[in-house]
């Protein structure tokens, strides 16, 4: 019995082959999009866990000075005297390799690369005279290279590191060891310039990019969204078509439980395939992104994450569960009405049709509820989650309500139409409403998914590129390696030059969240080119002569301070006089005067400049600057480009968002292709009548073509506002929660319509070639049907 | 007795009320017989038909198949009884439209598990669909569509063949040649043959006749 029916079955698909390749090609899509996410998040979640594993950031208590500055051998001498089990790390930078040196000898376990089982592999390698170990992405001469090291990283013993880094006797840490002797002198009384930070206090980087990672799987799941569209389209339609051929099983003895298994294990089947094509063309796409995102992560969070994919078993398994997932949310439902579906269906014509009515009233409640839960969190939700709960919210809910509004808008329009043909196309356009209500619900998400993030998108930039103008007002910015150097290049050219700014900062506490002081010289530099988002009459002169503080926006936002709240820096109370904008960066900032900032922290010196002269002088000075000074041209930036240079990472950042954009309209374009195919061969027999009755092929043809771009139109016409209310939902919730920061929101109507240009083309190449098949029938297939019907 | 029908009740119940369609029907047919069950349009005819053949449940009375109450049995007793027992034909044909001429044929055979590759091959032959068996359902008439129908139904040599105006969609010649085949395979295999029909000349043909109006046995 099992294979006879299932060949029964299986014979539908093989006699339908277009149904086929919708269901495989829009399940493998959908799988493919979630799992190119699931890879790029896989790769940076391993990068960060082996970056993590090396430092031992995450692991160990580290003792670090209070300004920042380095720590001497004789400080961890003195410790390792004091009883302290402590061990020294350094960490600079070659080009962009991340060096790291550890003592093998003292390091306590765990701080080996992920994948080296123990401490003796550290110390083989590391015992050999001047042995470097590398990633595999670092290229360098004399380097050994080793997968289990953290991407971007180098890691060899702390002498060598020392060495190489031009910083004998010094180091950045002392990571201490969690077994410590009883009766060791305190920190206090060794080391009083040393503060201990607590394992996990740090800027962990994986938190950090949460939200970034969070965005990803948002819209790799919105991808897989609208593939699974297409899927429950084909799905939908295939369990219709195949009514039929199950009542007559039923008829001849087989029963209904025995076919929904079996159609459940030939779905499965479906899904397994489907998924692995979707999972390698996920892996496909996910290197194809990965070394933009792996760009990203750097330029945005300094995070070192590889430009390469391995085939880690967590996405794959991770892509088909969610394949079969997918097939069996699309399915369920239209296996479900089968298998309720009664023996003798033309004894109870009125009960479907009551159940189908059932079926859109309860959409529009689902449709109601959602929209209603998607208002309410746009009052009140402000964290990452209850963001994304709200983006999910508004935007199934406006899917569901799209094809009751549109139905409600075709009424209208039929009201009023005039002539007979006109009353025919609209009473036949809400016919073919349900059939295409899956493939406008896909391009409603894609289009508003667009219109959203590139609102966003463009926002942001507008608003970076006059944040850089801002901040970046200085013409040169200059770097000395050494304070010698500084004080020298100072007094060179200070002479030659309207005004030398030092840049200069460090690392503290400001209401218990990790921040990085300024210290500002009074200059109208400042004065005339930085703008708040709140602050006092006079912000500026209150920092040089009233003690005060500016705080970034993230700050302010993180610890609910507000202009006029007085914070501390040690031991000073510092009155709040603005809060800035300060895009990009994760953490909290603050600027003090410079003289307070020399009071507060003696041993922070200026290495860095901001130099103010004529811009047609610029040249010639760096020239002198190079020639009489010495300083190297690397040492020298001019502002054009850090902003050419800020600005490309910018556009870096946002890559993949464009790339998945771009990725989700073409999917909802060959949702409305496959949409319209496998209806072509249904409409026959409704267009066989108005064929009849004197219309041509080919006015039935364009009559169809302009049916489906009509209601791409009309769709696109809802997406614009929803694209709107998305772009509102990330600029002010979930940006403010993954980032610390709110952006303006500007509208870019030239940008809509071209991409309201872009998804009705789309829609009309995808009508194009079915219309052509309608045009094209021969009459002998329009006759069969009349001959059937006797 | 092959097929015993007592005192069958049958009332559809919509939304906008119910319908009596059977008020006490009482049957019976013995192997090797056929039987004409005629009536005009709602008299009960077709539900009698599926109630016999398991398609539907009465609402009250006894329906017996070989000694067996198909109305006591639940759904899967009565799939099985439509597998092995019973055979149906359509008005509508039913074929399957993924299987090919052969498979069809063979279909019910299969499932029943009394598939014989000799005696499909004669009622390919004697059904005239030689030259047909590698095409689907959609590429033949309505009447070779009709004789693959009954070729099926016989193919499972089942007790009893119920028909729902097998010949209804045919014109008068194709009916009668169909009907021909019907008659005379049925009589070979010894099975019981009931038949609802409209046609008079049909009904004639037939060992006996009962008459349904408005739900009872004249």
């Amino acid at each position: 019995m099992i294979a006879v029916t299932f060949a029964a079955l299986w014979g539908h698909w093989w006699r339908s082959p277009l149904q086929l390749f919708t269901l495989l090609a829009g399940l493998a899509l959908a799988t493919a999009l979630w799992s190119s996410v699931q890879a790029i998040n896989a790769e940076a979640r391993a990068s960060y866990d082996a970056a993590s594993a090396t430092l031992g950031e995450v692991q160990f208590d580290r003792l670090v000075h209070r300004d920042g500055l380095p720590i001497g051998q004789d400080t961890y001498i003195r410790l390792r005297r004091g009883g302290w089990l402590v061990s020294p790390v350094i960490e600079g930078r070659i080009g962009d390799v991340r060096l790291i040196g550890l003592d093998p000898l003292t390091a306590p376990g765990g701080m080996a690369p992920i994948g080296w089982s123990n401490m003796n592999d550290l110390q083989d390698f590391i015992l050999a005279d001047g042995r470097i170990i590398a990633a595999p992405d670092v290229v360098l001469d004399g380097v050994e290279s080793d997968p289990a090291v953290a991407p971007g990283t180098a890691i060899a013993d702390v002498g060598t590191v020392q060495v190489l880094l031009g910083r004998r006797d010094e180091f950045d840490a002392l990571v201490v060891r969690p077994e410590q002797p009883l009766g060791q002198a305190s920190l206090e009384e060794i080391a009083p310039e040393l503060t201990r930070q607590v394992a996990q206090s740090g800027s962990d980087i994986g938190r950090l990019t949460d939200s970034f990672h969070l965005n990803l799987s948002a819209f790799g799941l919105l991808s897989f969204a609208v593939g699974i569209f297409i899927v429950q389209g084909a799905i939908g339609l295939a369990f219709e078509q195949l009514r039929g051929t199950v009542q007559t099983l039923r008829t001849l003895g087989v029963p209904m439980q025995f076919l929904v298994l079996l159609i459940v294990v030939e779905l499965l089947g479906l899904a397994l395939i489907a998924g692995s094509i979707g999972v390698g063309l996920g892996y496909f796409i996910a290197a194809l992104l990965m070394p933009d995102v792996s760009a990203t992560l750097r330029g945005l969070y300094g995070a070192d994450v590889v430009g390469t994919l391995e085939l880690r078993p967590i996405w794959l398994a991770s892509g088909m569960a969610i394949s079969i997932g997918g097939t069996v949310v699309a399915a369920s439902t239209a296996l479900w009405k089968l298998s309720r579906m009664p023996l003798l269906v033309g004894a109870q014509p009125r009960a479907i049709s009551v159940i189908a009515g059932r079926g859109e009233k309860a959409q529009a409640a689902a449709s109601a509820v959602l929209l209603l839960v998607a208002f309410v969190l746009a009052l009140t939700a402000d964290e990452i989650l209850t963001g994304f709960v709200l983006l999910g919210a508004l935007l199934i809910g406006a899917a569901l309500g799209l094809p009751i509004v549109l139905r409600v808008l075709l009424d209208g329009v039929a009201q009023y139409s005039r002539g007979v043909i006109a009353s025919w196309f609209w009473a036949d356009t809400r016919q073919q409403l349900p059939g295409l209500s899956l493939a406008l619900m896909a391009l409603l998400l894609a289009m508003a998914t667009n219109v959203g993030v590139s609102t966003m998108v463009s926002s942001f930039r507008l608003t970076f590129v006059a944040f850089l103008d801002q901040r970046l007002s200085s013409e040169l910015y200059v770097t000395a390696e050494s304070p010698e150097q500084a004080a020298y290049m100072v007094d060179f050219m200070t002479p030659q030059v309207d005004a030398v700014l030092p840049i200069m900062s460090a690392q503290v506490q400001i209401s218990g969240r990790p921040t990085d002081v300024f210290g500002a010289r009074n200059h109208a530099t400042y004065r005339d080119n930085w703008t708040f988002l709140t602050a006092g009459l006079t912000p500026w002169k209150d920092v040089h002569t009233n003690d005060a503080v500016l705080i970034n926006e993230q700050l302010a936002r993180s610890a609910d301070l507000q202009v006029g709240d007085v914070v501390s820096i040690g031991e000073q109370p510092l009155a709040i006089a603005g809060v800035y904008a300060d895009y990009g960066n994760p953490i909290g900032q603050a600027i003090i005067a410079e003289y307070l900032f020399k009071i507060l922290f003696p041993n922070v010196l200026p290495l860095r400049f901001g130099l103010r002269l004529p811009l047609e002088d610029v040249g010639a000075f760096v020239e002198g600057l190079q020639s009489e000074a010495g300083l190297p041209a690397s040492s020298v930036i001019n502002q054009a480009s850090i902003k050419a240079y800020s600005l490309a990472i910018f556009d870096r950042t946002f890559t993949v968002t464009a790339a998945l954009n771009i990725l989700t309209l073409s999917v909802a374009g060959f949702a409305i292709l496959m949409s319209l195919l496998t209806l072509t061969a249904m409409r026959v027999p409704q267009l066989a009548p108005a064929w009849a009755m004197g219309l041509t092929r080919w006015q039935l043809g364009l009559l169809e073509l302009f049916r489906t771009v009509m209601l791409a139109v009309l769709t696109g016409v809802i997406a614009l506002p929803l694209g709107l209310a998305l772009a509102w939902v990330l600029l002010a919730v979930v940006n403010v929660a993954a980032f610390g920061w709110r952006l303006p929101m500007f509208l870019f109507p030239w940008d809509y319509a071209q991409l309201g240009g872009l998804a009705i083309l789309a829609a009309g190449l995808a009508a194009l070639w079915p219309a052509l098949q309608l045009a094209r029938t021969p009459p002998a297939d329009l006759l069969k049907v009349f001959s059937n019907e006797q | 007795m092959l097929l015993t029908a007592r005192e069958v009740h049958k009332t559809f119940r919509t939304v906008g009320g119910s319908t009596v369609v059977l008020r006490g029907v009482d049957l019976s047919l013995d192997s090797g017989q056929s039987l004409a069950l005629t009536g005009e349009s709602g008299s009960g005819k077709s539900t009698l038909l599926h109630l016999i053949g398991g398609l539907d449940s009465a609402d009250q009375g006894q329906i017996f198949i070989d000694g067996a109450d198909i109305l006591a049995m639940d759904d899967a007793g009565r799939a099985g009884l439509r597998r092995g027992t019973v055979g149906i034909v359509f008005q509508q044909f039913n074929l399957i439209p993924s299987l090919t001429v052969a498979s069809n044929i063979a279909f019910q055979a299969r499932l029943a598990g009394k598939y014989d590759a000799d005696w499909v091959d004669v009622l390919i032959d004697r059904f005239g669909l030689t030259s047909q068996v590698a095409k689907y359902p959609e590429q033949l008439s309505g009447g070779q569509q009709q004789r693959v129908a009954i070729a099926r139904t016989l193919a499972s040599r089942p007790r009893l063949v119920l028909a729902d105006e097998p010949t209804g969609n045919l014109d008068e010649d194709t009916a009668s040649n169909v009907m021909d085949m019907l008659l005379s395979l049925v009589t070979e295999a010894g099975a019981g043959l009931l038949m609802v029909t409209h046609s008079t000349a049909l009904a004639a043909r037939l060992d006996s006749r009962v008459h349904l109006r408005v739900g009872q046995i004249e």
